[in-house]
């Protein structure tokens, strides 16, 4: 036996978070290290923890809807639709024309925003600070769009059973059009920054690679699913509102890699803007919103919605006894799942692939912990 | 207005007191010594906020505004609030080397600026070792950081310290043999004789074809290496490490390794100044003048590079230096050798 055998070694253990600049919220990761190279990760989730289900139990179903805002605040509307579209298909509720189109017009706006924070998130996870400031440079846009809607930036309520909260007002329209018009030479600027970037792409080619059937059997879905080759999208596949009526493609990628999970998400980014262009177009005048009883109570049942959301699948399993309130609601978004599946993607890896990793799967807390 | 004559009048005017010889050159060299140390600290007070603008304006900001003209007396402000703050030991840190971490990274920092020529004759010290001395000194940073990385007893600083004692061993090589292949041409290793041998702007080695250009490109992304800095700022990846080999320093300890950090970042354009780019040689305006802008030239290159890169991950950083710069910078010095010995360019 040589000297070094002889020597007492020990696991280097390295707790990453709850606070951390690169976890995007309060998520913990106990590493497991040989130097650099993660030996094994574990997630610890629960830090963000609200128990907004069980407060959704003791509430109306138009008090919800704020409360939902919270679930996901990336993408606020998303779950303010994820849930209305729950309760409408428990009351079999129609929805005027020009509410459908609202809907259609804030979803994907939203889409962008929440896209956009990802971009700059991943960015500065790589290292680099600037196209951070560039893609929450055109958020902003969207952002006093919201503002002029509904008068808030961050948590909508604008998404309500029955249609939308208010009809928009009448600068929307030129405003949209007007950040439209600069959005696709906007994303056209992102990748030269980054698309051709010889660091980001030596950085995210070949990390994490996602295999398609570990992606199904994991239940991740979204954009890190269609990265990995399998063209699964509820907008397409399950169509709810009217995406049924609207042209746009569906990207995919081979390799589901960091590096196609981030393609997917920039070409996301101008296939969202033509779809909120279409249904500028088309845009119908007339009510923004269903009658709905003020002492609202859906028949007794159970629903489940899903819908798309940025971060894949989002979906609200409701069941209702007829009362004014409902006797459960769970919440699935999408950051669960590939949170769980980080792990299997990381073993490895160095400590700075941990980062890529998490950074391209878009991972939000609030979303895993509710 | 060349500053050399100045001080000349004040050393004669020393001399004329009648003191002995001994007296007049340790008062000479402490002069000489506050003297560097009050340029270097305004030199770093002006690159923070220089850095802050840099960033700002490439980023679509506008950065310190509210503190004086453009924001000026802001990083005066954020020394004095640096300096005021509790000084902060960890419990478990050991506590000589986590003290004399900062203060080695600092002096290690100032030294170098023993050799450097600011302007025609405007040198503390001519020594006939001069770039080899900047090197070895230079080389000092790294200890400072690995001690810091250990003496912290911080799991992130460790991690950032081992880094960049990699790192910093790794580009030094190919950094090195790029000096060397200058120094080859001068044939002396005195910084006042690499100068002199580029009187002429068709004599910079950067524009000394084949060579040059490439050896400048080597020296620049090393230089980008030495000083911890966007793509190669491993050490402190923010991300990754959150702050690296500082992450336990509060207080004038972090400020040292700070201010450090400007002034390394401000002694490697000013070496590159020196052997690519002819120093303080140019027409007109005075030598020292010339010596700054061609440097600040260089650090605002450095940012630039800061504020459009991502970083490098590791492993990719040793690849690049082993595989390619170094294989590279060799291959560069033997052409610079055959240069020479067929007489190309030897103007």
């Amino acid at each position: 036996m040589s000297e070094i055998d002889k020597l007492q070694t020990e696991e280097f253990v390295l707790n990453m978070g709850p606070h951390h600049p690169s976890t995007h919220g309060v998520c913990r990761f106990v590493l497991k290290m040989e130097g650099e190279v993660i030996k094994d990760v574990e997630p610890v989730v629960g830090y963000l923890h609200r128990a907004l289900e069980k407060i959704c139990e003791n509430r109306t179903y138009a008090q919800i809807i704020p409360v939902t805002d919270r679930f996901e605040y990336c993408t606020s509307m998303s779950c303010n639709m994820a849930f209305a579209l729950a309760v409408e298909k428990l009351a079999a509720m129609e929805i005027p024309e020009r509410a459908q189109y609202l809907r259609i017009i804030m979803l994907e706006l939203n889409r962008i925003a929440s896209h956009l924070i990802w971009f700059g998130t991943t960015a500065l996870d790589l290292g680099a600070i600037t196209p951070f400031l560039y893609g929450f440079r055109e958020r902003e846009f969207i952002l006093d769009l919201f503002e002029m809607t509904c008068g808030q930036r961050l948590t909508y309520n604008y998404i309500r059973v029955g249609g939308v909260a208010r009809d928009i007002p009448t600068q929307f329209v030129p405003k949209c059009r007007e950040f439209l018009n600069i959005f696709d030479a906007c994303v056209d600027d992102y990748e030269r920054l980054l698309t051709e970037n010889v660091i980001f792409v030596v950085r995210n080619k070949n990390v994490g690679v996602l295999p398609p059937e570990k992606a199904i059997a994991w239940g991740v879905s979204g954009p890190a699913l269609r990265a990995s080759g399998v063209k699964h999208d509820l907008r397409r596949d399950d169509p709810y509102c009217i995406y049924d009526r609207f042209d746009f493609e569906i990207p995919t990628c081979q390799n589901g890699d960091c590096y196609d999970r981030y393609i997917i998400r920039i070409k996301e980014m101008r296939e969202s803007a033509k779809i909120v262009r279409q249904a500028l177009d088309k845009l119908p005048e007339g009510e923004t919103r269903a009658k709905v009883k003020m002492v609202f109570k859906p028949p007794a049942g159970e629903v489940y919605s899903r819908i798309e959301n940025s971060r894949g699948e989002m979906g609200m399993y409701v069941i209702s006894d007829g009362s004014t309130k409902p006797v459960r609601v769970k919440m699935r978004g999408g950051s669960y799942n590939q949170l769980q599946v980080i792990p299997e993607i990381t073993r490895g890896h160095k400590i700075a692939d941990l980062v890529a990793i998490m950074a391209s799967m878009d991972v939000i807390m609030p979303e895993v912990d509710r | 207005m060349e500053l050399a004559g100045i001080f000349k009048y004040f050393y004669e005017l020393l001399v004329s007191t009648g003191l002995p010889q001994v007296w007049v050159d340790i008062i000479a060299m402490v002069a000489a010594a506050v003297i560097i140390f009050g340029f270097l600290a305004v030199c770093a007070l002006f690159l923070v906020w220089w850095e802050r603008k840099v960033s700002a304006h490439i980023q679509q900001r506008f950065g310190p505004m509210r503190t004086g003209w453009h924001g000026w007396r802001q990083t005066i402000a954020d020394a004095i609030k640096l300096i005021q703050k509790e000084d902060i030991t960890p419990m478990t840190a050991d506590r000589a080397v986590f003290y004399w971490a900062p203060i080695m990274c600092f002096v290690a920092a100032f030294a170098v600026y023993v050799v450097m020529p600011f302007g025609d004759g405007l040198i503390v010290s001519d020594l006939n070792v001069g770039i080899l001395y900047v090197v070895a000194i230079t080389s000092f940073t790294i200890i400072s950081l690995l001690m810091a990385g250990w003496g912290s007893n911080n799991k992130y600083a460790l991690l950032g310290g081992m880094r960049s004692a990699a790192q910093v061993v790794s580009y030094e090589i190919p950094m090195v043999v790029t000096i060397c292949s200058v120094v080859l041409f001068v044939g002396s290793l005195s910084m006042v004789d690499i100068v002199q041998s580029q009187a002429q702007i068709y004599q910079w080695y950067i524009f000394r074809l084949p060579f040059g250009p490439i050896a400048f490109i080597i020296y620049i992304i090393t230089g980008t290496a030495e000083t911890n800095r966007t793509p190669f700022d491993l050490p402190e990846a923010e991300q990754e490490l959150v702050a690296g080999f500082n992450v336990e320093y509060s207080g004038m300890k972090f400020a040292m390794f700070f201010l450090a950090e400007f002034v390394n970042m401000f002694t490697v354009s000013a070496i590159g100044t020196t052997l690519f780019l002819g120093g303080w040689q140019g027409p007109f305006l005075p030598s020292w003048m010339w010596f700054l802008g061609k440097t600040l030239v260089l650090v605002f290159i450095l940012m630039w590079f800061r504020w459009t890169y991502p970083r490098l991950r590791v492993d990719q950083l040793m690849e690049f230096s082993w595989k390619f710069l170094l294989p590279l910078s060799f291959a560069n010095l033997i052409l610079a050798g055959l240069m020479k010995y067929s007489g190309w360019f030897n103007w």
